[in-house]
């Protein structure tokens, strides 16, 4: 039976090119980039080309780019490092209630060490307000961290705004954005929305597990969160992950160089969207507007877990909540304001371009069955 | 040096005539569960069992470990084989002791001569070991009435052995003499224990799980091996079976009143347990009920459960208080599987108010409505047998 994955929020498979890449990085250029002799000039060469590539996705320079192990450490790497540079210029760091738990954790270890951390809330969409960013941030606010597009429902954040707003208010604050859902998927300059630090993860596009990278705007001074050489310009030290490093760059290459994906997508998502909504069962929880690579939605009365594991039986593989909160009640969709009912019973659906319509049609068909054949939770 | 493992036996001891079998079936139960970690020499003489490891390279903190898991079996040591030649025992304990030595402040040495042949009395041997100790090791002193450590000297017909911790057995009588009964194993705290408590008094296992997909996923089942894996360093291997219980739940669903579900589903559990447990020679059930736990596990409810089935059903943890069962769960290091939060089978269905005084008339009319034996045929058509090492 064919796999139809539905989960490409929670990770993708490898593009064969990229897996290729790692292959020969791991056989060939096995050197280590710091090396002094050929071999490892050779692999710092193929990891040089590979920054270049991630760097001119989101028009950057080479140097802006820090490969890290993938979104957490990013993250980690972002909100730490920015709060220990600054924390002697203020005290109240800004962020949203429905961030991802990489940044979500950090804001509350943070506000334990005593630094004011506000929360902004999501509207019914599961968008944070601009007006709410401009009340908060004041001039003694030394970070922003806003998420690019949520992880569970694809709403999309007025990132573009947030850099005025932190000028007006004459904060010192560094403005970092979590990218990992919105990379290679939406245009995404940080130099033009005035983003200092911005995370990105290869898995989530077509690469290996294990690399990601986080863009530092040029100036921009943070403190790493390890001690040890001076890779990455010792914001991120420890021998570069150079096989999956470089096969996110043919992963990024590729998505570059595909124009229709955007639109394939598009349509894939309106085909859903249609089809969902001839089940009379089905709430939608993503907005119209949200990223189209997902949508959230819930079948009230049916567990999200029991629908899951069915459509997982006819090798449909979607996601409850979010997949890195395995059995905890999803924080995101609970701030948004949905009831207790519909987050038990929300799945989300998350594109890749090589989904059909017809893998569409077979969703569909499989859903109706099982709201007509599954017992309702009580 | 050569180091092996004397065991004391437990309870077996009272066991009078009946005694040989247990000693025996203790013995088969130690060289199987030693087999994977490499072969070793069992051997019973005396009243002793030595656990001897063939080859030099076959780790004995492992045997140790694994020993220390095997019911029947009160206390062992570690002990050091030695020459039996007075001045080579003396070097070989000091040099064996050394670390224990490092540990305690005073001790005394106690020997057993079994070899009459050996040149020196027991007294003797006590004497020239503790004063050759005493010399060694100053800063430990020699305390006949209340030493650290004792240091026992055995002079037998192959060698002499040293030995002076004794190390705590896992107690309880050898699995396989008191029979064999099945388990429901849900994947919770209490299961595991009850299943434990049951092989301690010599039981054997076998082990029924029903899943409920889709409403139950693989990782629930994936966490009832696991757990079972745990249970098994105790009661030795077992074969689990995994019932298919979706279509006997949706059933009950849809033909029974809401407040009754539970405990219709229980009953079948009995029954289907109860057979798969008289295919596998199985002589009674055990469950991880806990009187008053939940609304099944009322007294009533019981009452209702228990008389689904013919056999007798154990369940060792019907007067315990959850804090007593987690501490044992600790114990046998179920606990941090039993926390993993998967749906259970048990959960899915569950009525907001289900009956806790269910009149086994009424309950029996419900179950009336469905016609269960063509389901359980089809169920036990349909077991997945998962062998746990």
């Amino acid at each position: 039976m064919e796999e139809i994955y539905l989960d490409n929020s929670a990770t993708t498979k490898v593009y064969p090119e990229a897996a290729e890449k790692a292959f020969q990085m791991m056989t060939r250029y096995y050197g280590n980039p710091s090396s002094l002799h050929s071999k490892g000039l050779e692999a710092e060469h193929q990891l040089t080309a590979a920054r270049k590539i991630i760097a001119s996705s989101m028009n950057a320079l080479p140097e802006e780019i820090y490969f890290t192990s993938g979104g957490t450490e990013g993250n980690n790497t972002a909100v730490f490092g920015a709060v220990n540079a600054l924390k002697k210029r203020g005290n109240r760091i800004v962020t949203t209630a429905i961030e991802h738990s990489s940044v979500m954790e950090a804001m509350q270890k943070l506000e334990k060490d005593g630094f004011e951390v506000i929360y902004l809330s999501p509207d019914i969409n599961g968008k944070i307000r601009i007006d709410d960013v401009r009340s908060a941030v004041t001039k003694d606010t030394i970070l922003v961290s806003i998420m690019a597009v949520n992880n569970e429902l694809g709403s999309i954040q007025p990132i573009e705004k947030v850099h005025r707003i932190i000028e007006n208010a004459k904060s010192p604050a560094l403005f970092h954005v979590d990218a990992v859902q919105a990379f290679m998927k939406m245009p995404l300059v940080p130099k033009k929305y005035g983003i200092d630090l911005m995370t990105v993860s290869g898995h989530k596009i077509h690469a290996p597990k294990g690399v990601g990278a986080l863009y530092i705007r040029k100036g921009v001074r943070i403190l790493p969160l390890h001690s040890g050489g001076l890779q990455e310009k010792g914001i991120r030290p420890g021998t570069e992950p150079v096989p999956a490093a470089c096969a996110m760059g043919v992963a990024v290459d590729m998505l570059s160089a595909d124009h229709e994906r955007h639109d394939i997508i598009l349509s894939l998502n309106s085909y859903c969207r249609e089809k969902l909504s001839e089940i009379s069962e089905v709430v939608f929880n993503s907005d119209n507007d949200a990223l189209p690579y997902i949508i959230n939605i819930s079948i009230p009365g049916f567990r999200s877990e029991t629908l899951l594991h069915y459509l997982a039986e006819k090798n449909i593989f979607v996601s409850s909540g979010s997949a890195c909160a395995k059995g905890h009640k999803s924080h995101v969709l609970a701030s948004v304001g949905l009831d207790g009912d519909r987050i038990d019973s929300a799945l989300r659906i998350s594109f890749s371009e090589d989904i059909t319509k017809e893998n569409i049609d077979y969703l569909i068909l499989c859903l109706k069955n099982a709201v007509s054949s599954l017992a309702r939770s009580k | 040096m050569k180091e092996v493992i004397i065991i004391k036996l437990g309870e077996i001891v009272l066991k009078g005539l009946n005694r040989k079998t247990f000693e025996d079936r203790l013995i088969k139960n130690i060289k199987h569960r030693l087999h994977k970690i490499g072969p070793c020499k069992v051997k019973n003489s005396q009243s002793i069992i030595t656990v001897a490891p063939v080859f030099d390279d076959i780790d004995i903190d492992e045997v140790a470990d694994c020993i220390s898991h095997i019911f029947g079996i009160a206390a062992f040591s570690r002990a050091c084989v030695a020459e039996k030649d007075i001045e080579n025992i003396k070097i070989t304990s000091a040099e064996y002791l050394k670390d224990h030595f490092d540990r305690i402040t005073s001790f005394k040495v106690e020997a057993k001569r079994s070899d009459k042949k050996f040149p020196f009395t027991s007294p003797e041997i006590a004497r020239e070991v503790g004063g050759y100790l005493a010399d060694t090791f100053p800063e430990v002193t020699v305390d006949v009435h209340d030493p650290d450590a004792v240091v026992t000297v055995e002079i037998r017909d192959d060698a002499a052995y040293i030995h002076s911790e004794v190390l705590k057995g896992a107690g309880g009588i050898p699995v396989g003499t008191g029979g064999k009964a099945a388990i429901l194993i849900s994947g919770g705290i209490d299961s595991p224990v009850a299943a434990y408590m049951m092989a301690k008094r010599g039981i054997e296992l076998t082990a029924v799980h029903f899943a409920s997909p889709p409403y139950t996923s693989e990782r629930a089942e994936e966490k009832v091996v696991g757990l079972l894996e745990r249970v098994a360093k105790y009661s030795g291997r077992m074969t689990m079976y995994t019932v298919p219980f979706t279509k006997l739940q949706e059933e009950i669903r849809d033909k029974c009143h809401e407040e009754y579900f539970t405990i219709i589903m229980r009953r079948f559990m009995m029954m289907l347990s109860e057979r798969i447990a008289k295919q596998n020679e199985c002589q009674a059930l055990i469950t991880g009920e806990s009187l008053g736990q939940v609304a099944s596990q009322t007294i009533g409810a019981i009452a209702c459960t228990d008389i689904a089935c013919d056999m007798p059903v154990f369940r060792p943890l019907i007067g315990m208080d959850k804090e007593e069962i987690i501490t044992i769960s600790r114990k046998i290091d179920t606990f941090d599987i039993s926390i993993q939060p998967y749906e259970d089978c048990c959960t899915v269905f569950t009525p907001k108010h289900p009956r806790t005084r269910p009149v086994l008339k009424n309950v029996l009319a419900e179950e009336q409505k469905i016609d269960y034996e063509p389901l359980f045929s089809e169920a036990l058509q349909n077991l997945k047998v998962t062998e746990i090492n």
